[in-house]
């Protein structure tokens, strides 16, 4: 099992590295669903099957389908692949790169320097997360359903098309 | 069950978590932005089932489908303000919607 | 009855605010309704429960509305507290005040703000009611913040003319001054009973002090500069002849209902205290005695017919303070309840002389009117009669008659003060008949425009006939010997104790008294209506007009406290025009103003620089978690 986590572990990282490093967004999901699995499988090890499952269903599956579908809409060519490849020049990727590490260097060592007890993790499984789910976190959940639906009016909302535009500066600058 | 340090699980999602934001900060296209804060709240449910899993306890696995409910709701609220921005601008360049300028 | 208290308030101030809120869409009849119909009631109600008073004959009546507010132990109610010192008050003001509505109605009729006007008067009626029902000081001081402001707002009536929102901003100006000594008093009323119950603070002040202890005197003399702020007296008095840049009837109200009386009510009320504190008891005397003759002399040079009103009331109310100061509480009362009906009188009857000569105040272009304006002279002859003391048949008589009696009867009093009183008396009656003649006879030198109708006559009618018959309830010992007013208000107020066997010497004094107000009246007949010569030869004497102007100054108080105040004060401003303190000021609002161009820089509208911005906020706090 610890075997599976780290090479689990290092195929996450590895295809997010690719995910952020390549210029063509159909290659770049494609990544991004192998990270998603390959995080699917670090829950399996740590024993959140059921979690992995979700993993699996709405992160690698509802999501990433989600976002081809609006690629797909858009209509995107080769020439945007250029200009992505013209956007990442090392003026751009230098300073936010060394911030992150900068930050990564500190999370390390805050996770290095505490000492955590040493505990016997067990598997949890589904029927102890759903007691748990029904049980104390019942607000949660409501809420969960009230975000959801906020979510789907929000889409909707947004997502119709205006014939119209809608404001005088966007109107402006789309003239100009 | 597993005897994998925590350390370990919770350095994973910190990487994760970095290379999300890296992303975020680099990338102008704006559906780029959008995978990268998938990426972050991925790595930070990560974060959430190591911990539970460390201490055997079904929160962590709770607050990762919070999460996860959250992440969803989000992406099809971004995805339709991303067409919003495409269908107004006729671009996916973040920098293009900078009239809120100071 | 004693239920509808709280409805004598309450109904001036309903009325305002009804006016306030809903008056710009009311029809002016229904105005006029609310304006006069409000304080109607309230005058209805209060003779009601004057009659049910009389003959019920209770200590007082008691109402709690409800608690004001409770905060460590304070806890002031909105009560009211009505025995007999209050019912004459309240007498006065309700119903002086509806007469003075009445009349109103036709003097402002022409007026724009019409509505307004009605508004601030019921407001003003409705704080006076307040001051003199309150059953705490807190509430009283609520009710004498409101009749300041009221009559800021009445003084400046006519705000549009610069010289108006001058003398409302003076009047404010000058009784705050009074205001802040009295709240201070207060402060320490507070301090030393833990209340400021006015009952508790009199049944209590005599267990806690000696006559004469040091806290009292000092609470007594902050609490007397309130009252000299508020009543006009010498040396708060310069706002109070300024103040006749109100409407007429407004003038009227201050000076015979509300306001300026606002001071004796404070000392008669507190009498305890003052009684405990004889060295304010005796400048309280003292100011009275100084005020009642500078005023007096001030009023004798006036030409504007209503600053010689306003310089006669301060010269009154010195009257009333003098009483006050040697004790004699209820002929304070008295003389305030008389004065009331004739002084109102008199300005009702100088409003409707100026409504005739279109607006005009001047008495030299006056002259005449006796024939042209009937009603108006024989009211004016009686009020004139009132204020002058005119033996047996006048009101003012009676009052003011009591009051010199005392000066010399009385235990507290002096022959020197009962000199300043009988000269001021020789003086008033000089003034008033002077105001008469050069009114009323002479040639006529000003059209009479404007015949005064019953809204104006009526008033004027009751007025007299109270200010002829009101001295009737209260006569001297060997004249009659009637005391129903003192018994009326003995529970209240101590009757001053008299000197043993003066009284022979009462009808000497009496007689005295009548030929002093007699000659006054003959001087001013001579030299203002008889022989023209005699004037003449007055104003070619240089001393004597150097007097006279001085006297028509004021006494110079104006220039004075431009000289010694205002001047320096301003002069001072004016180096410190660049404030240093100011100056720390504007270095911070140009500091946030810099950060504020530094910051706007940031916010480009690139979302990954706001991003970026969020990562160095979260690398910045977790250096600080890991450092400390």
């Amino acid at each position: 099992m610890e075997t599976t986590f780290y090479i689990a572990g290092a195929v996450a990282v590895i295809a997010t590295i690719l995910v952020i490093m390549s210029y063509n967004l159909i290659h770049a999901l494609l990544y991004l669903v192998v990270s998603f699995l390959a995080v699917a499988v670090v829950f399996f090890t740590l024993g959140a099957t059921f979690m992995a499952a979700l993993e699996v269903i709405i992160y690698a599956g509802a999501i990433v389908v989600l976002i081809i579908f609006v690629i797909m809409m858009l209509n995107l060519t080769y020439e945007d692949v250029q200009q992505e490849r013209s956007w990442m020049k090392p003026s751009v990727w230098i300073g936010p790169s060394i911030l992150s590490f900068v930050l990564l260097a500190e999370l390390v060592y805050m996770v290095v320097a505490t000492e955590a007890p040493q505990t016997t993790g067990a598997a949890i499984d589904a029927k102890a997360v759903g007691l748990a789910l029904y049980g104390p976190y019942m607000l949660g959940v409501q809420l969960c359903g009230i975000l959801l639906m906020a979510g789907i009016v929000g889409a909707y909302h947004l997502g119709r098309q205006k014939k119209k535009v809608v404001h005088r500066f966007l109107e402006r600058s789309a003239a100009s | 069950m597993s005897n994998i340090p925590m350390e370990a699980g919770l350095l994973l999602a910190g990487i994760l978590f970095m290379l999300g934001m890296v992303s975020v900060m680099i990338r102008r296209n704006i559906i780029f932005m959008l995978i990268s804060v998938e990426i972050m709240l991925n790595a930070a449910g990560l974060a959430f089932i190591v911990a539970g899993s460390h201490w055997a306890q079904p929160d962590g696995q709770i607050m990762f489908i919070f999460i996860l409910t959250m992440a969803a709701a989000e992406v099809s609220v971004g995805l339709a303000l991303i067409l919003q921005i495409y269908h107004q601008l006729k671009t996916l360049d973040s920098d293009a919607a900078n009239f809120m300028k100071g | 009855m004693a239920a509808f208290l709280w409805l004598i308030p309450a109904l001036p101030f309903a009325g305002a605010l009804l006016l306030v809120l809903l008056g710009s869409r009311l029809p002016r009849a229904l105005v006029t309704a609310i304006g006069v119909g409000s304080v109607g009631i309230s005058a209805a109600i209060t003779l009601l429960l004057g009659f049910e008073y009389l003959s019920e004959r209770p200590a007082f009546y008691h109402q709690e509305l409800w608690n004001w507010f409770n905060v460590a132990g304070f806890s002031p109610s909105v009560a009211f507290h009505l025995d007999a010192l209050s019912m004459v008050f309240i007498f006065v003001i309700t119903f002086v005040g509806f007469l003075i509505h009445v009349y109103s109605t036709e003097y402002m009729a022409d007026d724009p703000d019409y509505t307004r006007f009605f508004a601030c008067m019921n407001l003003f009626v409705g704080s006076m009611l307040v001051l003199v029902l309150a059953d705490n000081m807190l509430l009283l001081y609520l009710g004498w913040e409101g009749v300041g402001l009221c009559s800021y707002l009445l003084i400046g009536f006519w705000y549009k003319e610069p010289a108006n929102g001058y003398a409302a901003r003076k009047a404010f100006l000058i009784t705050r001054v009074g205001d802040t000594a009295m709240a201070i008093g207060l402060f320490m009323l507070f301090q030393t009973f833990g209340t400021l119950h006015i009952q508790t603070i009199s049944t209590e002040a005599v267990q806690v002090w000696e006559v004469g202890t040091q806290l009292a005197v000092i609470i007594a003399f902050l609490l007397l500069g309130g009252a000299v702020g508020k009543s006009g007296q010498l040396p708060l008095q310069t706002w109070l002849p300024d103040a006749m840049a109100g409407p007429t009837p407004v003038s009227a109200l201050i000076h015979a209902a509300t306001m300026v009386t606002a001071g004796v009510y404070l000392i008669a009320r507190m009498h305890v205290l003052f009684e405990l504190a004889p060295a304010a008891q005796m400048a309280v005397a003292v100011i009275g005695a100084v005020t009642l003759l500078l005023a007096g002399c001030a009023a004798l040079t006036q030409y504007d017919l209503k600053r010689v009103l306003a310089y006669s009331t301060i010269s009154q109310i010195g009257y009333m303070f003098l009483a006050l100061g040697v004790g004699a509480w209820s002929a304070a009362v008295f003389h305030f309840m008389i004065h009331g009906f004739f002084k109102a009188l008199l300005f009702l009857c100088a409003g409707a002389i100026i409504l005739a000569l279109h607006h005009e105040q001047d008495m030299r272009r006056m002259g005449g009117l006796q024939k042209k304006l009937p009603v108006v002279f024989w009211t004016f002859l009686i009020g004139a009669a009132s204020l002058a003391a005119v033996p047996l048949v006048s009101a003012g008589f009676y009052s003011k008659d009591q009051i010199l009696w005392l000066q010399l009867a009385g235990e507290n009093g002096s022959i020197w003060l009962y000199l300043a009183a009988l000269l001021g008396a020789f003086i008033t009656s000089v003034y008033t008949f002077r105001m008469v003649f050069l009114t009323f006879y002479g040639d006529s030198k000003t059209h009479v425009g404007h015949q005064p109708t019953l809204a104006i006559r009526l008033p004027l009618i009751v007025l007299a006939v109270l200010s002829l018959a009101g001295g009737f309830i209260e006569l001297p010992h060997n004249f009659g010997h009637v005391v129903l007013f003192s018994d009326f208000l003995s529970p209240i107020l101590p009757a001053v104790s008299v000197v043993p066997d003066f009284s022979r010497y009462e009808w000497m004094l009496q007689l005295l008294a009548a030929t002093v107000s007699l000659s006054g009246i003959f001087i001013a007949y001579l030299i203002y209506l008889k022989k023209p010569d005699l004037r003449a030869s007055i104003h070619r004497s240089d001393t004597a007009m150097a007097l006279h102007r001085f006297w028509h100054s004021g006494w110079g108080f104006d220039k004075l406290y431009d000289m010694l105040l205002v001047r320096p004060y301003v002069f001072l401003a004016k180096i410190n025009k660049q404030d240093v303190i100011d100056s720390f000021y504007t270095f911070i609002v140009r500091l946030s103003e810099f950060f504020h161009l530094l910051f706007a820089r940031s916010q480009n509208g690139l979302l990954r620089h706001y991003v970026m911005g969020i990562v160095v906020g979260a690398i910045m706090i977790l250096t600080i978690t890991i450092l400390l």
